[in-house]
């Protein structure tokens, strides 16, 4: 299989627009002949089908959730990246291009990074104009903070909910579009396969998750919005229903899925407590330009401090080890999230951890109070600082945050060209879904910028092309291949229900996450891959003997409904392991023990590694077939990451 | 896998559909912890229900955050819960004490049919933003963001607005099932900034005309919405509202037609 990405030649500030003007046209008149298939609406879905519904398109919208506006997007805290330099302080299209490229260690594509940092201004003036309530400095321009990973602030915020306020912005634009009969809208609707003619994307199956109505859609193209996988990890920040089916479906229907071992754990979250958590809340990292992190210097004391005889602000200056800002002093608390989460690792694994459970270090607000004032770090934070009271019941003015790393975010996804197209013509994958523009770590603050960058400003522009390509024949929606599709989701539908087992899905779901987080986490070695692979193997074989559904389809079933994302997650999580094993080298959130500099960071090997690892599916318990899009420098020197 | 030592007795409300007749249903939570979330202990009251063979108790959530407006729990008579300014996913059991009896009922609104169990449908919210809680801006095309100054105050009280997340528990507050809360609150962020003024008045009308449609009731100035808002969005907004919706049904009806037909 040729792997091509189709990235422009020439310059790369000319890349993009040279690209645009070669894309093929539709006629205004024709657009309204052409029927857009998008699922998920978040940020990238809701732009998506808005922009694609104000240019003509017909578009149907998908969420499972009652209401797009509560797409995941929804809780993203910090902010989102734009190369405006309003600071004047040395930002640019070429540098926010340069960190999100060294960021992601030299694993992403230049032409996909470059136009990513092109169009994060445009992202800005569109929020704004939508009314999105963007922080403000007192002259009434808008304010910017830094992120890790940089050393300008580039930042755009809204307190601590930037992803709802440019959320409630893209669902406006929806909202205007389903008003105007342009975008239809099914919700509380989950997609549960791709149908493709003649290799093809031509339309989807769906079950209504209140009637459990089976129904097939005709779209002349489908648009996968649908989010990231990390709730493979049972544990995440991703919400309860965040899952990976979608996407999966679509890579056993031919698409690819590329470097999936690629996860991202966030350094600040909220500790685990016990066995009944059902997910890990982050805090936000830009925490990190006000909080210190640190651990006590010896065991002796951390011992102290976890039996809850020693308290955090009695523990002298000297006997603190601000860990980040000894190591990395240039960049010090401000590393990127990787850097620092195997920095806490480390802490915890020499047992200098605090907390009851040893296992999280402290983020520390004492000296940003001292000199700001509690007032202003409240009015930085306090959302934060009021969420963290609620979860722990402790009082973050008074003692420091416990935070541990969590699995925030996954880089890898569906194999995409430059177009957004997958593999398979038709079908193209946007935002999170998509393992495009991140390489193998990606910058605070980035997330929401690519997300809305594909469904605002690249989507609109590369569809268009592949649709005056195929033309406006209606998809005829009597062809056999979707009764076909559909009769195979109803009978995997029938098999799930048929399970009267003795485990609960959720409990398997459990068992998959500890695997994976023991394994295929922050660390990972041939041995414990290996391992996993097995471990995983038999869960999935046990899975589908002995688990419980339980109820009906024609109704809201819960249990069906997690069932089915569980048995994905059981494939998928294999698939995580192979692409790990494969990987030798360590590169941004993918570190290997037996690939590490003399200090213990990550070390690339450029020589045999610089490429997409793009796997194709073979076929239910066949080992899938590794195909290699290598990765050209052009522009960019391959260095060994520095933040020291 | 429970690890704590509250055990409680749960009465909810149990309702198959829309269309059949539901009832309260008791069961007992056993060995809960108090770091539990409220949502968590539901989960560990459904893991026996499977185990059993039952069907477990319904109810919506999703980022457990605090953040998607998502969960829904009527508890104790309360949206939400005893605890002000939180969502159900932020309330915990150290809340509660051991022995104790907690009612669990869906949000009541004739508004907001339910759904199963404790979930409840509510479309109706989003198909008063669709009449008109937008700027009519396509992408591309529009100014610098630097262009349009904003004072501070402005943006911030705007964005005090803005952060209200769609739950709906102010209308299962309010002893009339009113709206006013969510509805002036979509209002006032737009009515406030720059950006939303070219629509304000078209706005203002075919929301509260959405509102009225979808049958919600009318306010009558208790504030218990403001009181349960997870968010504590202001009572003023409504004034907002009612100020806005009265200059223009009196004095600008000569800008009013239908809102955002405009363009495709």
């Amino acid at each position: 299989m040729n792997l091509d990405a189709k990235i422009p030649a020439g310059p790369l500030a000319e890349k993009w627009d040279k690209h645009k003007f070669n894309l093929k046209l539709v006629n205004p008149a024709n657009k309204r002949k052409y029927d857009v298939i998008v699922v998920g609406t978040g940020l990238a879905g809701a732009s998506a089908a808005a922009s694609l519904a104000e240019l003509g398109y017909n578009v149907k919208a998908f969420c499972f959730q009652d209401s797009p506006r509560r797409a995941h997007s929804i809780a993203a805290q910090g902010g989102i990246n734009a190369a405006k330099n309003y600071q004047n302080d040395g930002d640019s299209v070429y540098r926010l291009f340069y960190d999100t490229i060294k960021g992601g260690d030299y694993r992403a594509r230049e032409g996909n990074v470059y136009r990513l940092a092109q169009v994060s201004v445009n992202i800005i003036d569109q929020c704004v104009a939508q009314g999105v309530p963007f922080a403000r400095e007192y002259g009434g321009l808008l304010d910017n903070r830094s992120f890790g990973g940089s050393q300008v602030s580039r930042t755009f915020y809204a307190r601590g909910q930037t992803g709802q306020q440019l959320l409630l912005g893209a669902y406006s634009a929806l909202n205007r579009q389903i008003h105007l009969g342009k975008v239809k809208m099914y919700t509380r609707t989950e997609m549960l396969d791709v149908v493709t003619i003649d290799g093809q994307a031509k339309g989807i199956v769906t079950r209504s998750l209140t009637s459990g109505k089976i129904d097939t859609h005709t779209g002349h193209a489908v648009l996968l919005c649908t989010g990231g996988y990390g709730n493979v990890f049972y544990l995440s920040t991703n919400a309860a229903g965040s899952n990976v089916t979608a996407a999966w479906r679509a890579h056993k229907r031919g698409a690819l899925f590329a470097n999936p071992c690629y996860t991202q754990i966030h350094p600040t979250c909220i500790p685990v407590t016990g066995s009944h958590q059902s997910k890990l809340t982050l805090m936000s990292e830009s925490l990190r330009n006000d909080g210190r992190v640190w651990a006590p210097k010896t065991i002796a004391i951390a011992e102290q401090l976890r039996k809850g005889t020693l308290k955090a602000d009695q523990v002298k200056e000297e006997d603190r080890d601000y860990f980040l800002e000894r190591k990395y002093p240039s960049f010090g608390n401000l590393v990127p999230r990787d850097v620092a989460s195997r920095n806490a690792k480390e802490m915890v694994d020499e047992n200098r951890g605090v907390g009851g459970s040893g296992i999280a270090v402290f983020l520390d607000f004492a000296d940003a109070i001292k000199r700001l004032g509690q007032e202003a770090v409240a009015a930085k934070y306090g959302n934060l600082f009021d969420m963290y009271y609620q979860i722990t019941n402790e009082d973050p003015y008074k003692q420091p945050m416990r935070i541990y790393p969590a699995v925030h975010y996954t880089m890898g996804g569906l194999w995409v060209d430059y177009n957004l197209s997958t593999n398979v013509p038709g079908l193209y994958a946007l935002g999170e879904c998509n393992f495009s523009d991140h390489g193998a770590n990606r910058l605070g603050a980035s997330a929401l910028m690519q997300g809305l960058a594909d469904g605002y400003f690249v989507i609109p522009y590369t569809l268009g092309d592949y649709l005056a390509t195929i033309g406006p024949k209606p998809v005829d929606a009597n062809h056999p291949a979707f009764e076909k599709t559909k009769q195979e989701v109803v009978t995997r539908i029938n098999t799930l229900l048929a399970l009267k087992g003795t485990k609960t899905v959720n409990e398997y779901h459990r068992d998959l996450g500890h695997i994976m987080w023991e394994y295929c986490g922050m660390a990972r070695t041939e041995e414990g891959l290996t391992k996993a692979k097995g471990l995983i193997q038999a869960l999935r074989a046990d899975f589908w003997k002995n688990a419980i559904v339980v109820g009906e389809n024609e109704e809201v079933n819960a249990s069906l409904e997690k069932a089915g994302r569980v048995a994905d997650f059981l494939e998928l999580g294999e698939l995580m392991v192979d692409d790990a094993l494969m990987r030798k080298e360590s590169c941004g959130g993918h570190f290997r023990l037996e690939s590490q500099t003399e200090e213990g960071e990550a070390l690339r090997d450029d020589e045999h590694f610089t490429f997409v690892g793009a796997w194709e599916y073979k076929g239910d318990n066949q080992p899938e077939e590794l195909h290699k899009e290598d990765l050209n420098f052009e522009f960019v020197h391959l260095t060994q990451r520095s933040y020291k | 896998m429970s690890t704590g030592n509250m055990n409680l007795t749960l009465k909810v409300w149990r309702q198959k559909n829309a269309q059949s007749a539901g009832k309260m249903v008791t069961y007992k939570a056993e060995n809960i912890s108090p770091d539990m979330s409220f949502l968590e202990m539901l989960d560990v009251v459904n893991e026996s229900l499977i185990l059993k063979g039952d069907e477990p108790i319904h109810f919506d959530h999703d980022c457990r955050e605090g953040i998607c407006g998502m969960c829904s729990l009527y508890i104790n008579g309360r949206p939400h819960g005893p605890k002000r300014a939180i969502t159900t996913c932020q309330l915990h059991m150290r809340s509660f004490h051991d022995g104790e009896t907690i009612t669990i009922e869906p949000w009541r609104a004739a508004a907001f049919p339910v759904v199963k169990d404790l979930a409840v449908d509510r479309s109706a919210f989003d198909r008063i933003q669709q009449s008109g809680g937008f700027v009519s801006v396509n992408t591309g095309g529009v100014p610098d963001a630097n262009e349009i100054a904003i004072p501070k105050v402005i943006a911030d009280e705007a964005f005090n607005s803005a952060t209200c997340i769609g739950c709906g528990a102010c209308v299962a507050a309010c002893k009339n099932a009113s709206a006013m809360l969510f509805v002036s609150a979509k209002i006032s962020q737009l009515a406030m900034l720059p950006q939303g003024q070219p629509e304000r008045w078209s706005r203002v009308q075919a929301m509260v005309a959405q509102m009225d449609a979808e049958g919600f009731g009318s306010c009558t100035n208790t504030g218990a919405c403001e009181a349960e808002c997870p968010k504590e969005i202001s009572l003023t907004n409504i004034s907002r509202m009612n100020n806005d919706y009265f200059s223009a049904k009196l004095f600008r009806e000569e800008h009013v037609h239908e809102h955002g037909t405009s363009g495709e």
